[in-house]
This record gives C-alpha cells, structure tokens and sequence, in this order.
C-alpha cells in the first residue's frame, strides 16, 4: 500500500520548557520541581499541592539526594505527581505503580523507590499488587494520598468511599463497606503504616521522613481534600472547608491499634503514626539466603 | 560454590530450559513470572539459574505484575525477561503497551498453547500470531520470533534481547508447546562468540538532554534510573523531553515513529530460511514447530523432483510481505500450514495481492501437522 502522510509537525528544540532555565530556580524548592512543569493540573482546594510539599519537605528532611530517589505512579490525579518531581519518575499503567517499582527498586537497591499514588488506584484495581509488595517487604515507600473517590474521572465510588457518601456512581449512596487502609497494610506486611491529613502538613513531612529512612514497605495514608469530585456532592463545602474539619475531627492516637481506625463519611479521623517495626526485607533475605551460596564469579 | 554464567557446551534440554539459558547467555539479570504451562519450566530454570550469576528471580502474583516488574527492572538498567503462555499473555497486553509506549527493552516468551481461555493447556496451539501484532491497544510497532527447536529458542531469545536493546521495545518470542518441551541437543558456544548488543547510552549533559528524541534510526538514546537525567517516563502521549502533551501533532509525530523505528527498519530485522526458492512452483510458508513437518514434506517432494520450496519465517513480525510480494510472480500457490484458524495466511494472502492462490492448512490446536497432508496439499498445485 502506499502512505500519504499528513505534514509532521517537527520538534521545535526551542519550545521545550524541560530547558528554559527563566521560569525556574525562582524558589529555593525548584530544584525538586521539573522545569517547566508547572502550573499543574489539579482543582483549586486539591490536597495534592500540600502532599508534593511535604513530599519535597520530607526528602530534605531525611537528606536524601534527588539522584539516589525515584518516584514511580499509577494513573489518577495522584499519579499526576510523578510528572513535577525533578528527578527519575515514572508515571506507569493503573494500578501497576507497585509491581514496576518492584522491579526498579530491586535492581536498584541504591535508590529510594517512592509510590505515589491515590486510593483507586492502589486499591481497587492495584489492590492485589499491594498485599504482595508488603508481604514481600520489598523497600518501597508508599504514598497514598485518599480523597475517597476517583476524582480524574470525575468523581466515582472507590474502594474508600465511606458508607452513604455521594458519588456519581452511588447517586443513592454508597452502601458497600470501605477499605481501612492502615489495617490492610499493617495485615499485609508493612512496617511502618501511619495517617494524617493534609492539614497535618508538619506531622506529615516528619513521617515521609522517617518512612524514606526504614528499610522496607512503607505506608503512609494522607487524606486529602477533593471538594470538586467528593466534597461537592457530599456537601462537604470548600477545600478549606474540607481542611477545617480535618482539624476538628482529627484524633491523633499514635500507636492506635489500626483495627479501630475505619472512616466514616462524617465521623472522626483517627490519624497518627500506627506501626513502626523492622523486619528483614526481599532483598536482604534475597542476599542473605540466596545469593551468598554463590560467589561473584560470573 | 562458582557457576559460569554462561554454560558453554553441548546439553541435552527441552526448548523452555533453552530459552532460560539463552536469556543468561544474552545478559539477563532479572526474571518475573507466573507459573503457567507450557511456560513454567523457564521460571524454573531462572530460579536456579539466576541466582547463579547475582541475578534476580521473582515469582510475582500474576502476569500483570511480571509484566510491571520487568519494565521496571530494565529502566533499573537491568536486561529483564518474562514468560508466560496464552492465558498469561492476555494479562500481559496492558503493560506491553506501556513498554512500547515508553520504549523500554526487555523480552517476553510466549510458549504457546491452544485457545481462546484456558484452551488445552498442555497441549500445543499458534493462535497467539495476531495477539503477538495487535494484542494491546493502539498503534506500535512489534518483533516476534518464532523458533522452531530447542536450539533456536536458546539462540533467538538471545537475538530478541539484541533487537530489544537495539530497537528499545519489548520483543515477544513466540515459541509453542512442542518446542518449548521437545528435548533435543543444545550448543552453547562460548563467550566471546555470542555477539551482544547494549542499549544507546546518553551522551550529553543532563540539561541539554532530550530523553525521546531520536536520530535517522529513530530510537533515542536511553537515560535509566539514577543516571542524573531526571527523566520522566511515562504512558501518556509525550513530546521528545519526554512530558505529557495531550495534542493531535505530536501524537502523528511519537506514534509514527514508534511504527516506523520497526517498518523502515524491517530489512534489518527479518530473517528466514529458504529452502529451494529459485525455482519453487509451490511455497510451504511455516513457523514454529509447524516448520519441522513442513520441512520435512518439502525435502520430500524435492527428493522426488518436485518444485517447491520452503519460506521458514524465523522473524514473523515484522512479516515479509516484500519476500513473499515476489515469490508470488512466480509461484501458483503458497501453502500456509499453522495450527490456528488462520493467521500469518492472511498475511500472506495480503502479501501475494491476488498473484498466487494462498492455501491454509488449520489445525485448531492440541496436534501438529503430518508431513502427509502438506505433501497431499502441494501436490494439487504441482503439474
């Protein structure tokens, strides 16, 4: 057959914004950010701002070279983050961000694997990934921003949802029982599992630090405000709305048994750092059991 | 305890061992899988094996994430491979649209068994041709290659790790269930004489550095992780600094060349065994374990005197039409045995436009060809 292409528009080197240096390096945090990258794509009263933040703030905190990190995600207003950070990321399939860094990060023990990612995503269709990533204990450090709905869909139930909340999906309510996140993390494996919100912007760098310096799965749930996809119909108000009643509906139990910290659609958020434990990880045993029958020869 | 990493030497193994082994021999550190038959004994021979040479072996929990795993560990800048079979490969499909989305290397075994579903699960099919071209959804282009002995899978699943790094996309082979567990002698040759192949390295500073351009060749140059490239990867339409850019331009500008890094360098690419096509009136075209029957009829009727030849296609994607375009000027008929409801014929009907009638021998699965009946078909065709 012949082809009769349409004009190829080419590549114009000029364009890219990845090289222009005059939008960026006006923050002391550009470093951390992709040149050209922003504005970003999320709603006004978005969480997600807070968590890249604290993200950022977490990595200087536990002094982590941009070079020795890398951030993998799914799809989803979540997985969109991996597109700002100024190092190696990658945005991947939905629901698949665990398995690919699984492999990233075992064979690159030298690099601190990040996965961020939102709560549909990592635990409806990528569920399964993650009970065996954690039981695995393979070094991953899990960030799962919770809004409680799919929200770069346009606001459908997930697997959070609290009971009777709205969504365009459950227009009269949702009735099927929701994941506790930090219970099914701590069930799977992980050995560090905690919660805040994005009004805990302080409690949460402290804990992206410490999970970026524990050896093994990590998991931290941020709940994060959606007031377009999941305030809206629930008339939960504004974002800030949404961060005033993080502030007087919090508990912070550290140490709480996670067992007890379900979400209800109106109710109390127990928040906190619930587990921090060690136990070896893959590729420790890996090494350890496996690797040291034999030598290096090859 | 010291193991070679390569095993050089003269074995005795079935086709699935072969093609773990040619995985080592072609650099392979990294193996995710799931069990499933016919595939299984390549999951088995990494876990042993692997460890071996300082590699890795994972049983992750289904195709899906061995599929992930794998993307992951080559952008690692590890040479990664899975295995699976038809079931597993379905699985497969959407992450395999990411590694051609995103241009990663590593290679993907499909022994194939019968279908569609579970199918006959230990028996032999070739039904996966088309899923291997079109499986995940929208346009890339792809190589499969399909051995036909223990001996090939050994050596083409080191040549698929070559085109993979070469051409940086996930290269399937396509085995089938009689190769994969046929034991015949495998050679293993030394080191220093299998020709290996590493993907291009970038060499310019990270801030002039454009992760998805490419030059006449058409595939870039690759930065993995913890390079200091600060590259972003990802499944959404990407202009050549590698960010999303969600318009109609540069979609023509990254699809069209995720086709044509394969079309324009097909000639490259495809190989094949010809068996007395001078003079052939009549073309068996087969792959697999179908080319051994085939094989076998055309020696045959050419021990007999009779003209016909064989097209053994060893490379089946890209597929040859250019070769089989000329065969039919001067061919009447090509005999196109698979065991599936036809496949690769429709490639060759296409192919021959109308020049040569094109016959297909299917067989839906579960048994192989009998050299009788591609000698009984032929035999119309020859004067």
């Amino acid at each position: 057959m012949k082809i009769r292409h349409r004009t190829l528009v080419p590549f114009d080197p000029q364009s890219t914004t990845r090289l222009r240096e005059e939008q960026h390096g006006l923050h002391p945090d550009d470093v951390y950010l992709k040149p050209g990258r922003i504005p970003h794509i999320w709603c006004p009263g978005c969480g997600l701002g807070v968590v890249l933040n604290t993200y950022i703030n977490g990595l200087k905190m536990a002094g982590l070279p941009v070079d020795r990190t890398a951030v993998v995600s799914g799809i989803g207003c979540t997985g969109r983050v991996a597109g700002y950070l100024n190092m190696d990321t990658y945005h991947t399939t939905h629901g698949r961000a665990i398995p690919f860094a699984t492999g990233l990060a075992l064979v690159r023990p030298d690099l601190t694997v990040t996965v961020f990612s939102g709560d549909g995503d990592l635990f409806a269709i990528g569920g399964n990934h993650f009970i065996h990533a954690a039981r695995r204990n393979i070094n991953l450090k899990i960030l799962c921003v919770n809004n409680f709905n799919y929200g770069m869909t346009g606001g459908q139930a997930a697997p959070t949802t609290p009971v009777a909340a709205r969504t365009t999906t459950t227009p009269y309510g949702n009735f099927e029982h929701s994941f506790n996140l930090p219970f099914l993390a701590y069930a799977s494996g992980a050995v560090y599992v905690a919660r805040w919100t994005t009004f805990h912007a302080r409690h949460l760098v402290t804990a992206i630090a410490e999970s970026l310096t524990r050896k093994g799965f990590t998991f931290i749930e941020v709940i994060a405000p959606c007031p377009i996809g999941y305030g809206r119909p629930n008339k939960l108000g504004s974002g800030l709305d949404e961060m005033k009643f993080y502030r007087e509906n919090s508990l912070v139990q550290n140490d709480a048994d996670p067992r007890e910290a379900d979400i209800g659609l109106k109710g109390k958020i127990i928040v906190g750092k619930f587990i921090d434990q060690s136990r070896p990880t893959f590729d420790q045993v890996y090494e350890e059991n496996i690797l040291k029958k034999f030598t290096r020869s090859a | 305890m010291s193991t070679p990493g390569i095993l050089t030497g003269e074995f005795f193994i079935n086709g699935d061992e072969a093609s773990a082994e040619g995985a080592i021999a072609a650099g392979c550190r990294f193996f995710a899988g799931y069990p499933i038959t016919p595939a299984t004994e390549i999951a088995e021979r990494m876990a042993k094996r692997l460890p071996q040479v300082q590699g890795l072996c994972l049983q992750m929990e289904d195709e899906i994430a061995s599929m992930a795993a794998i993307l992951g560990a080559s952008w690692g800048g590890a040479k990664a491979m899975t295995a699976t079979s038809g079931p597993g490969f379905s699985l497969m499909m959407e992450n395999i649209g990411l590694g051609m989305m995103t241009e990663t290397p590593c290679v993907v075994v499909n022994i194939m068994r019968a279908g569609p579903s579970t199918g006959l699960p230990t028996l032999v099919g070739q039904a996966d041709v088309m899923q291997a071209r079109w499986g995940s959804h929208g346009d890339y282009g792809v190589i499969a290659l399909a051995p036909s002995s223990p001996q090939e899978m050994f050596d083409l699943t080191i040549t698929a790790f070559n085109l993979s790094e070469t051409y940086r996309l996930p290269v399937f082979v396509l085995g089938d269930e009689v190769v994969g567990h046929m034991s015949e002698k495998v050679i293993i040759p030394p080191p220093d004489r299998i020709p290996l192949v590493t993907r291009k390295r970038p060499q310019p500073s990270p801030e002039c550095y454009l992760p998805f351009q490419a030059g006449d060749d058409l595939v870039p140059t690759m930065a993995c992780a913890g390079d200091g490239y600060h590259v972003h990867v990802t499944g959404l339409t990407h202009d050549e600094q590698g960010y999303p850019v969600i318009t109609a331009p540069v979609h023509e500008r990254l699809i069209r060349r995720l086709v044509d890094k394969i079309r324009l360098n097909a000639a490259a690419i495809i190989r094949t065994e010809d068996v007395g096509l001078e003079e052939a009136q009549v073309v068996v075209v087969a792959y697999g374990c179908t080319a051994r029957a085939a094989r076998e009829a055309v020696d045959h009727l050419r021990a007999r005197g009779q003209k016909v030849g064989l097209l053994r296609l060893i490379t089946i994607w890209p597929f040859p039409e250019e070769r089989i375009r000329r065969l039919a000027e001067q061919v009447r008929a090509f005999i196109v045995p698979e065991i599936n409801y036809g496949q690769m014929v429709y490639e060759v009907e296409r192919s021959a436009q109308g020049r040569a009638e094109t016959v297909l021998l299917p067989l839906m699965g579960g048994a192989i060809h009998t050299p009788q009946e591609i000698v009984e078909a032929a035999e119309e065709y020859l004067s």
